[in-house]
């Protein structure tokens, strides 16, 4: 007879099925956006904290991509190095795959 | 109950392979009455099966149903008409693999969103009443070729058809499984149904509680 | 309606009893296609994410930066520029900054180097949130910010000359920590070994991973600088208004300045995390074209199985329409599962792993990876567009070449002989 077939018929219908998964689904994700929202006032004293040691000292540049200077201070890069040449800086892997060139460049005066 | 006039059916029109499947029929089929159309290969059986069930439309003439004309009606009308009125058994059981006997019974009532609990005890109550009860929940792969066609018989009956439509029910049954089809029929009639078979088997055509035999020859009736 | 919904059942029933029938190409097309998802949602989150908390914590950058240029590139700038810039109206206090890159063989990763700001730190003493509290003092009162022998504390780690103050990054890569001896080789080739005063905190990892702070004197030492040269200066002008005047005045002053203003550096962080650029993007959305483009071949390619089975069902009484409908669920099944399983573990993963998954990307060539938990910031624009083309194009896809198929008539269907 088949375990499967016997437990579809005496339990639950596929889209039964189908519609509790979805509907866990967008429950799931919703909790994970209030998540967010309240991660955001629980962690402000984290913020806060680096936001300080940016002003104490003088920090221009998150510390991502310390592979060279030039991904390492993105904002400080000079204007004819690496990481300037366009488009979308993608010969610059792996930094390129997630970040553009700075605003500074793709823009010009 | 169903009158077809001067039905013509001409398959690929136009094309070298042009060819006429029926020429001119002119049929009248009674209510609650076992008619079987009989001739050779290439008569038309077939053919004039599609039309008379709504499978398809002719290509001249008209056909009636209970004394409404259904030749131009639009294909979601006349798909409405058929599922209600028709129940069709083939050939072959034509069952959807994969998926268990009570899944494929229940089939061609899914468009009609009946409530699934009532559904369910319909395609139980048929699969009981032809022994096969038992099959529920295997898989279509595992029936015989009797159960298989049993199978196929019940899911022509879901939706309470007052009229049953057979496309050579017995070619691939045995002697005996092809007495109890006979034996289903009769209690069709009994009920009240209509039955229209085509068939080119004796055992089917001179079969006691056959009332009409209509012969077809070349896209034609014979006299 | 209640019609509707119980016919809508039973057809997804159908649908995915057809789909269980080849578990194993099904279930591979969606592991595929949640991948896919999964790649491209997380990429997403990490990128606004890192974008909202940019903007956050930059706000307090200097308010311009001075380099020097030669030849196309950023040269030690000297002193005398400090009393030129101060003449400047508008400007209300210059400092010099040290700073620079060490790239450390035996770990294969780069650090940054820097002396912090001496006296005048404006750092706001009463915001001080409760972990680290920053105390200068000097010794010998007052003094020029290039001169001065200020003693900097952080957290209770107190820089003098001989030590530096680790990022939690380094501390990590090179497993050590307070009291250890870190060497370093100077520009002459001489080994010079620092005592770890401390260590910056494990949660501000994303600004100071790869800091090493170390004294204006040993930092000249280290590098060979001499005192009349510093890295580069940051301004401080009266008026925020006015940045942008000074900064012109600065460039006409000193025509090899390059004045970077704080509302650039913002701006660089605001656009070059925007995730419509970059190439994670641009090769998954490749991959999804691929994927839909895939499922419109296998739709509009019935095998000769499927065409009987769509026969089938034309012939017990299905319409054009109930065959079309059936269609769409196969394909929002799959996407529908695929978006909401792929988008779940993509939060997770970004929100709680640290986004492990990057981890190789983000790291590069260096071995310096900076390890930090994100903010969970999520544009909910960028869900529903996520939604609609992850979707969309699929259900699409799986539909419209159907189109032919399920128009065949029963009476054809009829016809079948044989399996």
């Amino acid at each position: 007879m088949g375990l499967r077939g016997f437990i579809r018929i005496a339990i639950m219908r596929n889209s039964s099925l189908f519609f509790i998964y979805i509907t866990s689904g967008v429950v799931l994700l919703s909790l994970l956006l209030v998540h967010a929202f309240f991660s955001e006032s629980a962690r402000q004293p984290v913020l806060e904290e680096k936001a300080m040691l940016v002003k104490m000292l003088k920090l221009t540049d998150l510390c991502l991509f310390t592979e060279a200077r030039y991904t390492r201070h993105l904002s400080q890069a000079d204007l004819n190095t690496a990481f300037q040449d366009h488009p979308m800086s993608l010969e610059h892997f792996p930094s390129g795959s997630f970040t553009q060139p700075p605003e500074s460049i793709r823009k010009f005066p | 109950m169903i009158e077809l006039m001067n039905v013509k059916k001409v398959f690929n029109a136009g094309n070298p392979s042009e060819f006429s499947a029926l020429n001119s029929v002119n049929l009248f089929i009674e209510e609650n009455q076992v008619t079987v159309l009989k001739g050779p290969s290439g008569s038309g059986k077939t053919t004039l099966l599609s039309i008379v069930g709504c499978m398809s439309r002719p290509t001249a003439g008209r056909v009636k149903l209970k004394g409404r004309e259904i030749t131009s009606l639009p294909e979601r009308f006349l798909t409405d008409i058929r599922r209600k009125t028709f129940g069709f058994i083939f050939q072959q059981p034509n069952l959807i693999k994969g998926i268990s006997v009570l899944d494929n019974v229940m089939l061609p009532a899914y468009p009609l969103g009946e409530k699934r609990s009532h559904l369910k005890v319909k395609a139980m109550k048929g699969l009981s009443q032809l022994n096969i009860g038992n099959k529920a929940a295997s898989k279509v792969e595992w029936l015989s070729g009797g159960e298989a066609q049993r199978a196929s018989i019940v899911r022509a009956l879901i939706n309470d058809p007052h009229i049953i439509i057979a496309d050579e029910p017995t070619a691939h049954l045995d002697t005996k499984l092809s007495y109890r089809f006979m034996e289903i029929i009769e209690k069709f009639k009994a009920e009240g149904k209509t039955v229209i078979i085509t068939s080119h088997d004796p055992l089917v055509y001179e079969s006691s509680m056959v009332d009409r035999v209509v012969n077809l020859r070349d896209g034609q009736i014979e006299n | 309606m209640r019609h509707w919904i119980e016919k809508q059942r039973y057809i997804i029933d159908f649908t995915i009893s057809s789909l269980l029938r080849r578990k194993v190409k099904n279930f591979g097309l969606l592991a595929l296609y949640t991948l896919i998802v999964f790649i491209l949602a997380s990429t997403m989150f990490f990128t606004y994410s890192i974008k909202k908390e940019a903007s956050l914590i930059l706000k307090g950058t200097p308010e311009i930066i001075v380099q020097k240029i030669v030849a196309g590139r950023h040269d030690l700038l000297p002193v005398s520029y400090i009393d030129i810039i101060k003449k400047i109206r508008g400007v209300a206090a210059v400092e010099s900054r040290l700073w620079g890159y060490y790239y450390d063989g035996l770990v294969s990763a780069n650090y940054t180097l820097l002396t912090p700001p001496g006296n005048g730190s404006s750092a706001d003493h009463s915001k001080s949130s409760a972990k680290t509290t920053v105390v200068e003092s000097e010794s010998g009162g007052q003094q020029q910010a290039d001169k001065s022998k200020p003693l900097f504390e952080l957290g209770g780690a107190v820089l003098e000359p001989g030590t530096i103050i680790i990022g939690n990054g380094i501390a990590r890569l090179r497993d050590i920590g307070k009291d250890d001896y870190m060497p370093f080789r100077a520009f002459d080739g001489n080994v010079l070994n620092f005592r770890i005063a401390g260590t910056l905190s494990s949660q501000s990892e994303l600004v100071s991973s790869d800091l090493i702070l170390i004294t204006g004197e040993d930092f000249k030492k280290l590098f060979g600088i001499d005192n009349n040269y510093v890295t580069d200066v940051t301004v401080a002008v009266n008026n925020p208004s006015e940045i942008d005047m000074v900064a012109s005045k600065i460039r006409k002053v000193l025509p090899e300045a390059r004045p970077i203003s704080r509302v650039e550096i913002l701006r660089t962080y605001d656009s070059i995390f925007n995730w419509r650029g970059g190439m994670m993007i641009v090769i998954f959305s490749a991959a999804v074209l691929a994927f839909v483009i895939f499922a419109w071949d296998k739709a509009s390619g019935l095998s000769a199985g499927e065409r009987r089975e769509i026969g089938i069902l034309k012939a017990v009484g299905w319409e054009t329409s109930d065959v079309i409908q059936m269609k769409f669920w196969e394909g929002a099944v799959i996407s529908l599962t695929a978006f909401f399983t792929g988008v779940i573990l993509a939060y997770v993963h970004v929100f709680f792993t640290g986004s492990i998954v990057f981890g190789p990307a983000l790291k590069g060539w260096s071995n310096l990876y900076p390890n930090f938990e994100l903010t969970p910031f999520v544009n909910l624009e960028q869900l529903t567009t996520l939604f609609f083309l992850t979707v969309v194009p699929y259900t699409v896809a799986t539909i419209v070449p159907i189109w032919r198929a399920a128009t065949i008539d029963p009476d054809s269907a009829m016809r079948f002989t044989g399996e």
